[in-house]
Formats: structure tokens, sequence, C-alpha cells
């Protein structure tokens, strides 16, 4: 029998040693979880290495976090129409500011205003009801903020 | 009166009584509701409140920390014009990371597309993100349990688990996974996971001026996007998938697939 056990042997080896080397491979919370098998197979402590992933934006309500410091800057902002936007989307996500980093640095471009305020002509669109300008013929290569103030966009315009 | 109409009659009025008053009340999904006090997810695409400016792409970017030059994203807003014979438009420069700022359309290989505006019928812009489906088909394909539902909604995917197959990426409808270009492994939104367990809103809603995003917990009957589940006017992307998303949109046109 022993041209039946040379094999076989061989066999249960493999079997074991892939058992094995499963046994202290897969993680001990990998399995079927709460929501089942078809949808729910998996490791268990990976939910919270997602819950720990780094936050880097605030967006703190009423910008109440930029309001501890900057209360100024902040009253202007909600008295003017741009009141809508928040802080971190123009000033860079606060991360651990004032902590690090010190200084957010401020995107100042004239793409950043165009994003919104480059006039579209879609008949119903939301975009219609932002004032818009023709980017191409409205002092091409300026920055916007050389003339307009993004805090008080009123100012100087009437 | 016949005998066999008494017995008919008589079986009648016993089926009849034998309904319990509780049975022909209709369920209030308000209370179903609010006896489950756990948490699910539910995300609002308002659409007719999208001005096309992109700050959630650009603050998903980098919130998540996805490759900014590359053409992949967790969240991405398109762009659609129909005109008046009906030809549809559309387009998703760079997944609209900088916006809209030009008239003319980003059709890829066949250029930049100039439409006349007094041809126009109608423009509008459609946010994108994961619809975290209720019976997801990236979840279900996945060969080695490394993509998963969460028990209040999102899926996820275990970076240290994914093989890079790439089976997920295929199988959604909606084309919300991508390949993470540094990761090497397969990548798609979240709902910022990591920012509901903190108690704060995704990224993507937080950057949003326009209020065209809003993301809420379908289990508090009280929470503004339940409430407009429950009662507005909604709708969801691909139904004939049965995917059951929860992702929710208002102001969704046919043209939008």
């Amino acid at each position: 029998m022993s041209h039946v056990w040379r094999p076989l042997w061989v066999v249960i080896i493999l079997v074991a040693g892939v058992l094995t080397f499963r046994h202290f491979y897969v993680p001990k919370d990998f399995g079927i979880q709460e929501q089942g098998y078809m949808y729910g197979f998996h490791r268990l402590g990976n939910e919270k290495d997602w819950k720990n992933f780094p936050i880097s934006y605030k967006f703190s309500k009423d910008d109440s976090y930029c309001q501890q410091c900057h209360p100024g800057h902040v009253k202007s902002l909600l008295a003017s129409p741009h009141a809508i936007i928040p802080c971190e989307d123009c000033h860079g996500p606060a991360l651990n500011h004032p902590d690090n980093p010190a200084k957010l640095q401020i995107d100042k471009r004239r793409a950043l205003c165009l994003r919104c305020h480059a006039n579209l002509p879609y008949p119903g669109a939301g975009r219609n009801v932002v004032p818009g300008i023709d980017p191409v013929t409205h002092n091409p290569g300026q920055e916007c903020v050389e003339c307009h103030n993004p805090h008080n966009v009123m100012e100087g315009l009437q | 009166m016949e005998r066999r109409d008494f017995i008919k009659s008589a079986i009648v009025v016993v089926a009849g009584a034998a309904v319990p008053m509780s049975a022909l009340e209709l369920m209030n999904p308000r209370d179903v509701l609010a006896a489950n006090p756990n948490l699910k997810w539910a995300f609002l695409v308002d659409t007719t409140k999208c001005v096309g400016c992109g700050m959630c792409v650009k603050a998903c970017k980098t919130e998540n920390d996805i490759p900014w030059t590359a053409n992949v994203s967790r969240t991405w807003v398109e762009r659609y014009v129909v005109t008046k014979e009906g030809k549809v438009w559309a387009d998703c420069p760079k997944q609209a990371r900088d916006g809209f700022t030009s008239p003319l359309l980003d059709e890829n290989a066949a250029g930049k597309i100039s439409v006349d505006t007094n041809d126009i019928a109608k423009g509008f812009f459609v946010p994108k993100l994961c619809n975290q489906c209720d019976n997801p088909p990236c979840a279900q394909v996945c060969p080695v349990g490394a993509t998963y539902k969460t028990p209040d909604g999102p899926i996820l995917v275990d970076r240290t688990w994914c093989i890079g197959c790439g089976y997920c990426i295929q199988s959604c409808p909606y084309g919300a996974r991508f390949f993470h270009p540094v990761l090497h492994v397969a990548d798609k939104c979240t709902w910022c996971y990591h920012r509901l367990h903190h108690g704060m809103k995704t990224a993507c809603v937080g950057a949003c001026p326009f209020g065209a995003r809003q993301i809420g917990n379908l289990r508090d009957p009280n929470d503004p996007v339940t409430q407009a589940v429950l009662d507005d006017r909604i709708g969801i992307l691909k139904p004939e998938y049965g995917t059951n998303p929860q992702a929710f949109y208002i102001g969704l046109s046919k043209e939008v697939d």
C-alpha cells in the first residue's frame, strides 16, 4: 500500500501546511460579521481603522471654530453675500491650526472665484442666480482680489 | 335562505371577524423608524441647488488624501446641457476638481464642444458619489472579503486586505470605485466615515456653500434628510439594477445616467 500512502502523505502535509499558514496569517477578528456572509465578510478591526482616519477640515457650524481667534474676519464675512461659503473653502483645511500649520495658505487665485462667478448661460440652473462675468473679457490676467474684497464683496461696487 | 347561502355568508362573517383591527391600520413610517434607535446614514443631493463650483471635489480629495493630479475622485460633478432639439451633452473635466468655468464642454477625444446659448433648453449640474447601496454588488463580488458593508450603511475597503483585482470596480453600476494610483488598492467614497464617527458632516457636505449636499440619519425621524426622503419627490440613480442606493436625489432629469 506504500504506493498509495506516499502521494497521500504529500497531500496531507500540503493541506496541513496551508491550514497552519492560514491560522497565523488570517487575523483573529476576520469573519462573517453583523451584515451576513454576502456583504459583511471582513476584518472587524478595519472599521476602527477607518474611524481613526485623520480629519483635515473643521467645517464648524457658522464658522465657530475660526471665530474663536478671528472674530472680526468672520463677522465681516457673515455680513456679506459670501456668508454661505465656509472659511476653509478658500483658506484651506485647518488641520491642527494654529498649532500645525501655524499659517494657512489662502487660495487667492482668479480660478477659485471663477468656480462660481464665470457666467454659464443655463436656464433654470442655480448658477444663473450667482452674479457672473465672462472671464475672457472681464480684466483677463488680473487677480479678482486686486479689486474685490472677498470678505466684503459689496465694498466699492455701489 | 338556502342552507348553502347560509354557510357561505357564515364563512365570510367569521373570516372578516377574524382579522384583527391592527392589521387594517396603516403603518406610520415615522413610528417604525423611531422604534429603531440605530444609525443608518443617507445622503441627499439637491441638484437644483448645485452651481458646479466643484468645491466638494476639492475638499474630498484633500480630506481623503486622493492624488490631486490623477484622474480619479471619490466624488465628482457632472454637467448636462440639453439643446432645444433634444441633443444631450455631458462632461466632467477632471471630475470637476476645478469646477466648471467655461461654457465649452469637454468631450475628451472629440475636443471642446461649443453649444449656442440660444439653443440651450436646459443645463444643470449633478453631484455624484458612492450610493452606499443596501445591496452592494461591489461587496458581493470581492473574492477576499476586503470590502464590506458597515452596520450603519457605508461600504468600506480594507486597504490591508485588498489584493487589487478590480472586480468591485467593474461591478459598480455607478462607476463610483477606482484603483488608487498610489496605494494600489480599490478605493471609494466612505461618506467620510471618520468624520461621521466624530459627529461631523462629510467634507463635501461641509464644503458646499449652496446646501446641495446633505447627510443624515434615516433612523432619526426629525432629521431633515429623513423628512425629505419620506415626503419630498426624490429619485435614485439606476433603480433598475436593484442595488437599493442610499443616496437620494432631488431634481433628477431623465438625461442623468
